[in-house]
């Protein structure tokens, strides 16, 4: 009896990581049932990460616009040498077998081309020209006083919705 | 200077893109966790109007620390704007500006252009179009697309995926055909 719900139990969340995973990278591959206030952790994480894109100006429309003109390196460089020490970081996470701070193992899932990814990815580079702000930058813009971007915000969230509900209409 | 006046200067590239780079490892340290931000949104949708839309059915709460990890982005905003801030106004490139300026976008006073984005041009046609209708843009592309700067920009490519470098150079020709062709229309308006 018991060995049955344990399995029913890992099917469910097996189908539900599935569409968790669906089209997203950002996912938890934590198997872990962690209380709720140990993700403070990534509150803090993300605290300083809004300060860092606060301080290099990341959340300037100026600089969006800029980057979109090549009429300024500073983007190109963060974005360049944000991913050379992120393909660092993950090769030495693969190499060396490195856990988590939980002892997990550190889990990758690679991702499946789809053309999504060409439809999508032009339609948020018009709202990344217009808004000037990627979702990360509309949070910490809220933050230094923009309140207006709330609207903006909101609306993302919206665009988000519409885009699950006419998900089985939309080429991929 | 003092620490703090040195701090306060915004941080070139070779500190902030490093910096930004490192949160893909630190993440994957404390929890597991890949690094994106777009899925947040999707979150709130599931947790508010899940609608019984298929795409929405799933259980957010196991995916709660993004939701953590964006209020977190949010403080580090208020944090920033009290204790942080760059006193001086930022410098834009010359020729933005007499771009800009050719727009009566003079103010360039902090990072969000307060020319453009402000309560009281939400109800005008350009205001309504870049904070309104760039929003929508911005959160049905990304979950079109799979994830955004972060999540396929960074994480993604990081990682060596295809699919993410396409998702990248598409963003980019996105962003540099709507700011030369499109966008300039709009800030006429």
């Amino acid at each position: 009896m018991n060995t049955v719900t344990k399995n029913f139990k890992t099917a469910d969340l097996n189908t539900d990581f599935e569409v968790r995973a669906q089209h997203s990278i950002c996912v938890n591959r934590s198997e872990l049932d962690k209380p709720l206030w140990s993700n403070l952790k990534f509150t803090i994480a993300g605290i300083l990460f809004g300060i860092i894109l606060v301080k290099s100006e990341v959340i300037s429309w100026f600089r969006i616009q800029e980057m979109f003109r090549l009429q300024s390196f500073h983007m190109y460089g963060i974005i360049g040498s944000a991913i050379v020490v992120g393909i660092i970081s993950i090769f030495i996470i693969k190499k060396f077998k490195i856990r988590s701070i939980d002892g997990e193992v550190i889990r990758f899932d690679p991702k499946k081309f789809n053309k999504g990814q060409i439809y999508g990815g032009l339609l948020f580079g018009f709202g990344w020209a217009m808004t000037g702000a990627c979702p990360g930058p509309l949070f910490a813009q809220i933050g230094t006083g923009a309140t207006v971007i709330i609207v903006t915000l909101f609306s993302a969230i919206a665009g988000t919705w519409v885009y699950g509900y006419l998900r089985d209409k939309l080429p991929h | 200077m003092s620490f703090i006046e040195w701090i306060k200067q915004p941080w070139p590239w070779y500190v902030a893109g490093p910096l930004i780079g490192l949160t893909v490892p630190a993440l994957l340290i404390l929890g597991n966790k890949s690094f994106g931000i777009s899925s947040s949104l999707r979150h709130i949708c599931a947790s508010c109007a899940p609608m019984n839309i298929s795409f929405f059915k799933y259980d957010w709460k196991k995916e709660i620390w993004n939701l953590f990890f964006a209020g977190g982005i949010l403080l580090g905003g208020v944090i920033t704007a009290f204790f942080l801030s760059n006193p001086n106004p930022v410098t834009i490139d010359p020729k933005l500006a007499v771009e800009l300026a050719s727009y009566g976008v003079t103010n360039t006073e902090g990072l969000v252009p307060k020319d453009l984005f402000n309560w009281e041009n939400l109800l005008t046609i350009r205001g309504f179009i870049l904070m309104v209708v760039g929003g929508f843009f911005v959160g049905f592309g990304t979950r079109y697309a799979g994830g955004c700067t972060s999540g396929h920009a960074i994480m993604g490519i990081s990682n060596l995926q295809l699919p993410s470098l396409i998702a990248t150079c598409c963003f980019m020709l996105g962003g540099f055909f709507f700011a030369n062709l499109v966008l300039p229309l709009i800030l006429k308006l």
